[in-house]
């Protein structure tokens, strides 16, 4: 057994990048090792800034001797055939054996592939393996053709065993492979040989390099901890930032300052998103207060001053970018004062929101439309869901936001309050861009729910409009993500509405700001002296069209407007919902079951009805009654196919022969006198209880009677009683599209 | 020899100095030490001695100061380190050498930055020009978290991929300088040695012509006209690139017009600018200006490779 070790050594990875790196290498080179027939114990990678590092513990020296028979000509088969096998198997006649076979005799050739030491086969995939390597973005350097991530300066390659460790034969592009690396670029600049994993890992060490990018985010995490407590503050967590600081430094220093009193009013978002934009700093926070009142930078080196030119360098720095943070504060309040939320908003005219769905004040005024129609379903008032949209996006105009475009919404919520709009307002600034994900939280109260609605439905609506739809994994404008979105607010909130209905106004409305814009197209084009005579005309017949259509109310149009895109969009959020359902256990023919029922629009209902049938199957009676249906379906379409009638007269107790019979026909007039006003209730529950009794009789029915008796007239009134059971039961949902 | 170690490990005492240490710097590291372009520009890469040079096969080192204008940062003289003309400090050797980060620390050091005092750090940032159709990896250069350089190993210029590869480094002049001198405000900056016959400030050399142009760049530029030149700037760069290759007054000698035209693509770049900063360009057509400019660049750079400098053979 050997174990290998792999260093390879660059210029500085973004830090990014070094965990699917470290990733990578460890899947190409235990993959590549394997493939050629070695095996190994265990393997790990690390990535530093300056290198991409992996352990392969327990790897054989050598891979197996493979010997194969294969099977080639009968004897005296033409000279062609039999030379293009030996050619094949790189045989001469002489090793060939003649085997009897069924058919006579046969040629068999034995294929011996010699087995090959370790070295060599690392040697292979090791240069495949940087050759191929999957960095997100790649480059070349100097007068060279090897691509990598930054420069790559040098690469280790040791095999040990007991008997001592051994370099492994590697060129690549001039590169050849050693047993030496370096310490840290200032503190240990030096190169050193290595024998094993325990030594290069010790050694780097005591170069100041902490190979483990988790034992550098731990210290990370740890010293900044302690230096916080020490202050009687605490460390604002922020995991994506810890990884990313581990992956900028070999050796981490912990270094804290203070934030200037003057700087101590802004917003902790602001300040906490400023510092870890900028300069990755962390926050620490006055428990008490709650503010922002502290941060920690992480150096790479030890100095002799320890680290006080490092903090103070820092210290100026994060000064000059929270100057421009106050200064982009202030002026927004300034601005937010003089003319409110709604008028720093002004400018959204004149920024586009995509070229054929007008600018955002365009969208702006769509959004305050449906919200307002919106409200009562969700049980806001009007007139405040509408004021609440048309203050949404305003903080896109402002200076704060313009720098850091990721406190959209929050900066709106603290304007909104600074110029004393309604709580409500505010809250719904920052919270109709909600859900942002998966795991984001949907927000209940109800003016942010009819402006987070309208958000997203003018966005779906709107690329509807103009075709532009998610295709396979392309899905630029988020649209998957903004029928997720519709989809958690209605079930979160319960909301009842035909999507279809809702939908259709705000569609309308796209189309109409598309066809505005090509009209002014083609009004622009008409203006411009060089077009030619025919296509003139041809521009005026399209622009007369145009008028025509848009002439009149919005009403008005959309009584001749013939919407077929609307419904597709509906079965989009059905795509979406089968997905979220999925997710949450709902398997997908139960969720089809359910589509196939009148309403499926509503998706409140829809799912309402989704989970009372998934329940209802995972019990014994539910299952066995499914059986039941499904045998009574099969039996009624087969008999109707072959008779070519429909069995949906009436059955007639009086031709019952049999108890079961007769015990059926109570039970389903039983069943439906609760099955009809639970359905009405839309209490799926009840109504599926009531179908589960129908369990036991069904199953002593079919066991005691034959359906296809001689008896003309009550074959007749049997399947007519088949029929009853198929309507009763397709009542709660389409049964039949339930597999099992 | 001595003498000259201890001079520069001791910091230097004003901006000036600092560009005259990384000009001999640079020229002791074997580059040809250029002038400044003589055209508004705004930044180094655009002096053909980047742009153009960094094309074709052959060989190049070189370094030189060149002033960038940014019209959209004017604050009349009154933002601590916003400036509508600044200095930049560019280096591009090609292939880039294998040493290339340590010949830049050493620049560092050569300005007086200590590196075992000081935390310097290479931080991913990939470079890119939408204008001259060019893109680079590299990062920027932090020191004690403030972004004192760019280093960008060029892959493509003008739509054309980089064999070999030129290593660029960009300092800004003011930001480093002030940071190496410690000074809070640019305009405080001691620009010549504070004991000098006469001292001047970089306030005292700039802060009026910051207040005039600012006024010119947002306000005072006229922009028809400036539309007009734009289009004028756009349709000569094409029409030099449109003569026949053979010059009869050059021996019928191939004579293509790469750098003439390239003088037109940089006028119309930072006409463009200009532009910009006066507010009349809309979002949507941004784009379309930058498009512009690219082609432009982009035709220059075909042609730059068809000369000599552009590693063509004859």
């Amino acid at each position: 057994m050997a174990d290998l070790l792999i260093e390879l050594f660059s210029e500085e990875i973004p830090a990014r990048m070094q965990a699917g790196a470290c990733d990578a290498l460890k899947r190409m080179m235990t993959d590549g090792l394997v493939e050629a027939g070695l095996t190994y114990a265990e393997a790990q990678a690390f990535a530093t800034p300056r290198r991409l590092a992996l352990a392969v513990q327990g790897l054989t020296e050598h891979s197996p001797t493979l010997r194969e028979e294969r099977r080639g000509p009968k004897v005296g088969a033409p000279e062609k055939a039999i030379e293009g096998f030996l050619r094949s198997t790189g045989l001469s006649m002489a090793d060939l054996e003649i085997r009897d076979d069924k058919k006579g005799q046969v040629y068999i050739a034995t294929v011996v592939t010699e087995g090959r030491a370790a070295p060599a086969i690392v040697s292979e995939v090791l240069e495949k393996t940087i050759r191929n390597f999957p960095w997100p973005k790649s480059m070349r350097w100097g007068d060279g053709g090897l691509r990598w991530v930054r420069p790559l300066h040098a690469i280790l390659c040791i095999l040990s065993t007991e008997a001592g460790a051994e370099i492994v034969p590697l060129s690549v592009d001039g590169i050849t492979a050693g047993d030496t690396t370096r310490g840290h670029r200032f503190m240990a600049p030096g190169a050193f040989a290595v024998s094993g994993f325990e030594d290069y890992a010790a050694k780097l060490k005591r170069a100041y390099v902490i190979l483990d990018p988790l034992e550098r985010a731990e210290h990370i995490w740890n010293e900044a901890s302690h230096m916080a407590f020490a202050q009687g503050l605490e460390l604002v967590e922020d995991k994506g930032l810890l990884t990313e600081v581990a992956g900028l430094v070999e050796w981490p220093v912990v270094l804290m300052g203070r934030i200037g009193e003057e700087f101590l009013g802004l917003p902790p978002e602001v300040l906490q998103t400023s510092m870890r934009e900028h300069q990755k700093f962390f926050s620490a926070r006055d428990p008490k207060s709650g503010q922002i009142v502290g941060f920690m930078t992480v150096a790479n080196r030890e100095t002799a001053d320890h680290g006080a030119t490092i903090l103070a360098g820092n210290q100026k720095v994060l000064a000059a970018r929270l100057s421009d943070a106050r200064f982009f504060w202030e002026n927004d309040l300034r601005v937010v004062k003089s003319v409110g939320l709604e008028g720093m908003g002004a400018g959204l005219e004149n920024v586009t929101f995509h070229n054929k769905l007008g600018s955002q004040a365009d969208r702006v005024e769509r959004i305050a439309a449906l919200a307002r129609e919106i409200a009562p379903l969700v049980g806001a008032k009007p007139d405040l869901a509408a004021e609440a949209a048309r203050v949404a996006k305003a903080d896109l105009r402002s200076e704060m936001v313009g720098e850091f475009p990721e406190l959209q919404g929050l900066m709106g919520s603290y304007y909104a309050r600074e110029a004393g709009l309604p709580e409500e307002v505010a809250r719904a600034c920052v919270e109709h861009y909600q859900p942002l994900g998966p795991s984001d939280s949907v927000p209940s109260s109800p003016v942010s729910v009819a402006v987070a609605l309208a958000d997203k439905i003018d966005t779906l609506t709107g690329f509807w409009a103009i075709d532009e739809k998610p295709t396979g994994s392309k899905d630029p404008y988020a649209l998957r993500r903004a029928a997720l979105g519709v989809i958690r607010l209605v079930l979160g909130n319960g909301v009842r509405v035909s999507l279809l209905t809702l939908m259709q106004r705000p569609f309308l409305r796209c189309v109409i700001t598309f066809l505005r814009s090509k009209q002014a197209e083609k009004q622009r084009l008409l203006s411009e002296a060089f077009i030619e005579h025919e296509s003139k005309d041809e521009i005026v017949k399209q622009l007369a069209s145009l008028e025509g259509f848009l002439s009149g109310t919005e009403d008005e149009i959309l009584s001749r407007f013939e919407d077929n895109e609307t419904p597709k969009l509906v079965v989009f959020f059905h795509d979406r919902l089968k997905v979220h359902l999925r997710d949450q256990g709902i398997r997908h023919d139960v969720i089809d079951a359910c589509l196939a029922m009148p309403g499926n629009d509503d998706l409140t209902l829809l799912v309402k009805r989704a989970e009372a049938l998934s329940d209802f199957l995972k019990t014994d009676n539910g299952g066995n009654l499914l059986q039941g249906f499904k045998r009574a379906n099969n039996i009624l379409t087969q008999a109707e196919a072959k008779d070519g009638v429909e069995y949906s007269f009436g059955p007639d107790p009086k031709l019952a022969e049999t108890p079961e019979e007769t015990a059926l026909f109570a039970a389903l007039d039983h069943a439906e006198a609760t099955i009809a006003p639970a359905m009405a209730k839309e209490d799926f529950a009840q109504a599926m209880a009531a179908m589960a009794a129908l369990r036991a009789p069904i199953d002593a029915f079919f066991e005691a009677v034959q359906i296809n008796t001689d008896n003309q007239i009550v074959r007749r009134n049997r399947l007519n009683l088949l029929h009853r059971i198929r309507e009763t039961c397709l009542q709660v949902a389409e049964l039949t599209r339930v597999e099992g | 020899m001595h003498e000259r170690t201890d001079s520069t490990s001791q910091k230097p005492q004003c901006f000036q100095e600092i560009i005259l240490r990384l000009q001999n710097y640079w020229a002791e590291k074997g580059c040809a030490i250029l002038q400044p372009y003589d055209m508004e520009v705004g930044a180094g890469t655009f002096h053909p001695a980047t742009t153009l040079r960094a094309l074709g096969t052959k060989a190049w080192a070189a370094a030189y100061v060149q002033p960038s204008r940014r019209p959209t940062d004017g604050r009349y003289g009154e933002n601590p380190n916003r400036l509508q003309h600044y200095y930049q400090y560019q280096v591009i050797i090609k292939p880039s050498p294998p040493d290339l980060q340590e010949l830049y620390l050493g620049s560092l050091r050569a300005i007086g930055i200590d590196d075992t005092l000081h935390d310097i750090r290479f931080v991913e940032d990939d470079w890119e020009s939408p204008t001259l159709g060019a893109w680079g990896l590299g990062w920027e250069v932090w020191c004690d978290g403030m972004e004192v350089s760019q280093f960008t190993y060029f892959q493509q210029v003008g739509g054309h991929d980089c064999r070999p590869v030129s290593g660029e480094l960009t300092y800004g002049l003011e930001r480093l300088a002030m940071y190496v001198l410690g000074v809070d405000h640019v305009m405080n900056m001691p620009f010549n040695a504070p004991d000098a016959r006469i001292p001047l400030s970089y306030g005292e050399v700039f802060r009026q012509t910051e207040q005039e142009y600012s006024r010119h760049n947002f306000d005072g530029a006229d922009t028809e006209k400036l539309f007009q030149h734009f289009k004028d700037a756009e349709a000569e760069c094409q029409r030099l690139l449109s003569f026949d290759a053979t010059d009869p007054k050059f021996g019928g000698r191939a004579n293509i017009m790469a750098h003439p035209a390239y003088d037109q693509c940089i006028k119309a770049s930072h006409l463009f600018n200009l532009l910009d900063a006066r507010g009349v360009i809309s979002v949507t057509e941004r784009q379309a200006y930058i498009g512009r400019v690219r082609a432009l660049a982009k035709l220059c750079a075909d042609a730059f490779v068809q000369t000599e400098a552009g590693g063509a053979t004859t």
